[in-house]
């Protein structure tokens, strides 16, 4: 067990160790941010003003499939299975995942499946251009020829999700190390188990949503299609069954990671630890009887309107325990806001502000003003960009010491952290604005009363989007040329079995079980 | 790494994720069913209603507006003789919709009724309708389509109109081919 790692590209290829395949998950997603974050400046480019200057409104509908697609599937959840590999073994004291080869394949499926997404811009008629939720009939009847690949993409990345979760579950189930019961598991990787569940539940939902589209495409069968005694409204249920705890799963690692930061820079364990753990499993259960609130205004009948408003907002509760609980950790700490504290913050902050339009859109007779508005738009990113992505963000300031032995720059990551978050505000808040104005999502062009903020939220993108390349080049500079840290505990509050080991981590920790206590 | 505690709980992992699989395709007939016992999603009743004697409710009016329509490559001629009428709920009404089939062949169509709104679908009674079965239309030939039906008289007070829409389906190619 002590020799080091392969040479060459064959250490990648055929990897084995959790921190090689972590390391390749978190570059992997990172370059899919970017690809996906390039879309996102199209779609902007072409808002900054009225009219249609850049791009046609066809190409705008495949830059926003695209965007969502690639951000949901292709940048946040590997980012945190990549995590989940690098961090979850460290946490507990084993000495790799329970499965290291299926490991290499999941990883390695997923750069193939988003080959073949991405071959989907060079096709004839275009890549899938009906919306990420890809709502049949849109994407069967009048999909574009691109749809297929489309489909065998979405089972790949599938797959690859459904057999990283079964790793990471039968890691945690079997190699703890000796004493460390369920409830003295760090929060991180008590929300993985979680989330890993969910992946199991309704990544196969997924799978049959999308092999009845394929049939109904190809096959002549009649899922979603009224002519054959189908139904269209048929496969959004399907698809929020799969959807709503998917976004649970985007949400749940990111719980996850600012519970093992706020302790560390607030010198305080964890407020009310056992009511994360339940609260977690609380949102989880809920997010499988909530799905119709993306879909209230299909026509459902009342007591459907009533159970389903209601049901989301008991959703309310167990979140707000969570941000009660981050509050009260911080509650007269010795607070130190270093690079990943001020992004969790940040995250505390502005993810409750996307769960309260998230409350907002729950009222079922509000949400017949609000559906479809670019007020969606902007809650789901207050949630998964503000949610997902800073608290990515911090675990990547967190923990990069420990795995480089190297220290990032704090100015430039402070910097990082506030133009990010005046970039981000600056985008999305006005986005609830015009959304309750009455701007519609999805659409190239627009009335001239949504023309300034717009153009507001474009200019804020940018800044976003650029924000996000000093990052890029804050982990490569610290990679490279960081000042040297030996120090096992990189900050001083930090408790958890990974700062038991020196830094960098070598090759190999945890050959034999740690102590617990 | 793979001990028996391992394989067993990846073996009932992947078991869980093949039912869940199923389940995904478990959710279309468990749809239709849910549909089918609360009256849901505007489906009537696929067959004829047994007319019961009851006295004819002269106290309430309810306008039954139709709608007629085809699928998307669909072309016949296709529309009520009314569009609207206005009926006492209990009594048994009479009225049809016109078919031309335009094309230069024999086509079969098929018409899906949709009542709105939906929880009135359970209250509206067709003892008659062309959409109980396909229709096959010769090369330019036209038709009246028969429609009879009543309104219960359990129909919510508060439903003052009820629209019935058809929807005509081109099954030409499944109907011809499995002569």
């Amino acid at each position: 067990m002590s020799h080091g790692p392969a040479k060459g590209l064959s250490r990648w290829f055929l990897a084995t160790n959790h921190k090689d395949i972590g390391t390749l998950y978190l570059w992997f997603s990172f370059s899919m941010f970017l690809l996906g974050g390039s879309f996102a400046m199209i779609i902007r480019a072409e808002l900054f003003q009225p009219g249609l200057q850049l791009i046609e409104p066809n190409f705008f509908n495949q830059m926003t499939t695209m965007h969502g697609l690639i951000m949901v599937f292709g940048a946040i959840m590997p980012a945190f299975v990549g995590l989940a590999n690098y961090m979850i073994p460290l946490m507990i004291g084993a000495p790799d995942m329970a499965l290291p080869r299926m490991n290499n394949f999941s990883f390695w499926l997923l750069p193939i499946a988003f080959a073949i997404l991405a071959s989907t811009l060079f096709m004839d008629g275009g890549a899938p251009n009906f919306g990420w939720t890809f709502y049949a009939p849109l994407s069967t009847t009048y999909a574009p020829p691109s749809v297929t690949y489309f489909i065998f993409g979405i089972h790949i990345m599938g797959l690859s999700s459904i057999m990283g979760s079964i790793n990471i579950i039968a890691t945690i189930m079997n190699l703890r190390a000796p004493g460390m019961t369920l409830m003295k598991m760090p929060l991180f990787v008590w929300t993985w188990l979680i989330t890993a569940f969910l992946l199991v539940a309704v990544m196969p939902v997924l799978a049959g949503a999308v092999t009845m589209m394929l049939m109904d495409i190809h096959f002549g069968t009649s899922f979603f299609s009224a002519a054959g005694g189908g139904d269209p409204v048929l496969f959004q249920h399907i698809f929020w069954f799969f959807g709503h705890p998917e976004v649970y799963i985007i949400i749940l690692p990111a719980f996850g990671v600012v519970s093992e930061i706020i302790p560390t820079f607030s010198r305080k364990p964890l407020f009310g630890y056992a009511s994360m753990v339940y609260a977690t499993a609380a949102i989880a259960f809920l997010s499988f009887i909530v799905w119709a609130h993306h879909m209230f205004t299909v026509g459902m009948p009342l007591v459907g309107e009533l159970y389903f408003m209601w049901a989301t907002m008991l959703i309310a509760i167990p979140t707000a325990a969570k941000v009660f609980n981050w509050i009260t950790t911080m509650f007269k700490g010795s607070i130190t806001f270093e690079t990943p504290m001020l992004f969790s913050i940040a995250f505390v902050f502005l993810f409750t502000i996307g769960g309260f339009t998230g409350l907002m859109l729950a009222i079922a007779p509000a949400d017949m003003q609000y559906h479809d508005t670019y007020f969606v738009v902007a809650h789901f990113h207050y949630t998964m960009v503000a949610g997902a992505i800073f608290s990515m963000s911090a675990a990547i300031y967190y923990w990069l010491p420990k795995w480089t032995g190297r220290m990032y720059n704090e100015s430039m990551g402070k910097v990082h952290f506030w133009i990010s978050f005046l970039g981000f505000n600056l985008t999305f808040f006005p986005q609830h604005f015009i959304g309750l104005a009455g701007m519609p999502r999805r659409i190239p062009d627009y009335a001239l009363q949504f023309a300034d903020f717009n153009m507001i939220s474009s200019i804020g993108a940018f800044i976003y989007g650029a924000s996000q390349l000093l990052f890029l080049y804050n982990v490569i500079a610290t990679i490279k040329y960081g000042e040297k840290t030996t120090v096992k505990k990189t900050w001083e509050g930090a408790n958890g079995l990974e700062w038991t080991q020196p830094s960098p981590l070598p090759y190999h920790t945890f050959t034999t079980p740690p102590e617990f206590k | 790494m793979a001990d028996q505690a391992t394989s067993t709980l990846v073996k009932k992992l992947m078991l869980a994720v093949v039912a869940m699989f199923g389940f995904g395709f478990a959710l279309v007939p468990i749809y239709d069913v849910f549909c089918d016992l609360t009256g849901l999603n505007g489906k009537t009743s696929g067959s004829a209603y047994q007319a019961v004697d009851v006295v004819v409710d002269t106290s309430r009016t309810i306008t039954v507006q139709f709608l007629a329509s085809n699928n998307d490559k669909m072309n016949w001629a296709f529309k009520p003789a009314k569009t609207i009428l206005r009926v006492h709920p209990g009594q048994a009404v009479n009225t049809h919709f016109f078919a031309k089939n335009p094309r230069d062949y024999t086509m079969v169509a098929q018409a899906i009724p949709s009542i709105s709104p939906g929880r009135a679908a359970e209250f509206f009674h067709k003892t008659e309708c062309f959409c109980f079965n396909k229709q096959t239309l010769l090369a330019g030939e036209s038709i009246e389509m028969p429609l009879q039906f009543i309104v219960d008289q359990d129909l919510p007070k508060d439903v003052k109109t009820i629209t019935l829409s058809y929807t005509l389906f081109d099954v030409s190619e499944k109907s011809l081919a499995s002569r």
